[in-house]
């Protein structure tokens, strides 16, 4: 089990109990999930990523084996194809964008190069719907959600693009996955952190429509409890408890 | 029975809510609920959820047909059966005689408590008469809350545990189960409005499982204030009654509380005859 959606460091609207990578291993230990795609939460705040991703590497080093790091990456900053490359060569299994934070809209020129780019560089590109419930946002956490919109204009952006959409619920999931030819259906994963179970039963309801191999584990720790994938996973109706998620080591 | 656990915070489908699938979502509930061990579900209806008149403002007609709804619902389960289930009557405190007759026709037919939506600001004088009815039969109510109301939001006249605190205060004798921390809003504010109000008890329902969230409840108001509940979300329900084990601030007594304990304090005595 990859939990795809970690982060670590402090996210600026609230405190988070210890968001360091020891205390993630101990967590994958104690939830059983052999390992991690880890990212900088800080960076998706940040104007320039560069220290956050030297951040990143330095504090995922001790820990190689078990947290992969994600690094982000601005498409509209200077010299990023270099940084990509760079983090490329460095490790990174996946490349993280935060559009709705930079101000990049839906048909983002930049973002549909970066997207084609970490496909090239057989990186899936990591995006995040939300850090928080839309409810109890920071009066000044003015960024808003990632939209079903930009997300499918960067999985029609080009063959190599492949995407871990995170922080996803149904309806969007619906809309991006509905919205998309069936080629592009296959290069978009979605997390399923935000996804609710029974009694509505919207997971349930994505296996059996859009399949349960376009879904893999994510948590979306530090900012949001470990056991809830696990739980949601658990409480499954009974058809579908040996459902097979999708592998994004292997996309 | 496994150790016990009451989820205080559910909620029913009926035939005449505008959905098809209706059934399959009770049913979908007590599957789920089997699997988390919950041994009963205090529940409730709101109307119609918007078919006929909006949620958090029920007519008096849907809040009868709902109530009725969740009467026959509650009846059908019973000591020894699996799903057990206890209701809460649900009424509109803008009509007043109706919800007090509601209150009256319900409880006489098993209802427990009181579920008070979003139809009116917590703190309103017109909360009263619904008050004192339920300190007169001892019934706790379940009010719905948003964390930290900020600004107002469509169709719901919402409140915050501020305003519930001023209600509660008017009403020491009444017991208030403050609705799902989790359920929207900033529940650190919700933490701190609670500091004086003993007789406002937060349920840890709802969507949000913020890390953190379930370890500022307990410090800041003990495990002996807080109940467990789902609301419209098992999965975080679950999640969380495991999260509850990690947090390294309960003692097994405490978790008992959490589960069931608590709620077999605040309801009368008997309410959960045959599942706690």
């Amino acid at each position: 089990m990859i939990d795809v959606n970690a982060l670590i460091g402090p996210y600026p609207f609230r405190q988070i109990p210890h968001p360091d990578a020891d205390v993630l291993v101990r967590v994958l230990d104690r939830e059983k999930i052999g390992r991690a795609w880890v990212g900088h939460l800080p960076s998706a705040f940040h104007r320039d990523p560069t220290a956050g991703n030297k951040e990143l590497f330095a504090a995922l080093t001790p820990h190689a084996e078990r947290l992969k790091p994600v690094p982000a990456i601005r498409p509209d900053w200077p010299r990023w194809r270099q940084s990509l490359a760079e983090a490329r060569d460095a490790g990174a299994v996946a490349i993280r964008a935060y559009p709705s934070q930079w101000q990049l809209g839906p048909h983002d020129a930049a973002m549909a190069e970066l997207a084609v780019a970490c496909g090239e560089a057989r990186l899936p590109l990591v995006l995040t719907v939300r850090f928080e419930d839309l409810r109890q946002r920071h009066p000044l956490d003015v960024a808003g959600d990632l939209t079903a919109a930009a997300i499918r204009s960067l999985a029609r952006a080009g063959e190599e693009v492949r995407l871990v959409v995170t922080a996803a619920g149904r309806e969007m999931i619906e809309e991006i996955h509905w919205s998309l030819t069936p080629a592009e259906q296959a290069r978009v994963l979605y997390d399923i952190s935000w996804i609710w179970g029974p009694p509505e039963d919207h997971l349930a309801k994505l296996f059996q429509t859009v399949g349960s191999q376009r879904f893999v584990y994510g948590t979306q720790w530090p900012l949001r409890l470990t056991q809830n994938p696990r739980a949601n996973l658990d409480l499954l109706p009974d058809e579908l408890a040996n459902a097979q998620l999708g592998d994004a080591e292997k996309f | 029975m496994n150790e016990p656990l009451i989820d205080c915070h559910a909620h029913f489908l009926h035939e005449r809510c505008g959905r098809s699938d209706w059934q399959e979502v009770n049913a979908a509930r007590f599957r789920a609920g089997e699997k988390i061990g919950v041994t009963c579900h205090v529940a409730s209806i709101l109307g119609t959820y918007g078919f006929m008149s909006p949620t958090y403002f029920p007519s008096p007609a849907d809040v009868t047909l709902g109530n009725d709804a969740m009467l026959a619902m509650s009846k059908a389960t019973s000591k020894g059966n699996e799903k057990i289930v206890r209701m809460m009557v649900t009424v509109n405190p803008n009509h007043t005689d109706h919800a007090l007759a509601e209150i009256e026709r319900c409880v006489k037919a098993g209802a427990i408590g009181v579920k008070l939506l979003a139809s009116r600001r917590a703190d309103d004088p017109l909360l009263d008469p619904i008050c004192r009815l339920a300190a007169q039969h001892g019934l706790p109510v379940l009010h719905h809350i948003w964390q930290h109301r900020r600004r107002e939001w469509p169709n719901q006249e919402i409140s915050d545990g501020a305003d519930l605190a001023r209600l509660a205060a008017r009403h020491p004798k009444v017991i208030f189960i403050l609705a799902h921390i989790g359920g929207g809003g900033d529940y650190a504010h919700t933490f701190h409005a609670l500091e004086e109000s003993p007789n406002i008890y937060p349920d840890l329902s709802g969507s949000g499982v913020d890390r953190g969230m379930l370890d500022d409840a307990i410090k800041a108001l003990g495990a002996q204030r807080l109940l467990w509940g789902s609301d419209v979300t098992m999965c975080t329900g679950l999640a969380k009654l495991r999260a509850l084990e990690t947090t390294g601030l309960l003692s097994a007594d405490d978790l008992k509380d959490i589960r069931w304990r608590n709620a077999a304090r605040i309801f009368r005595a008997g309410s959960f005859e045959g599942a706690a």
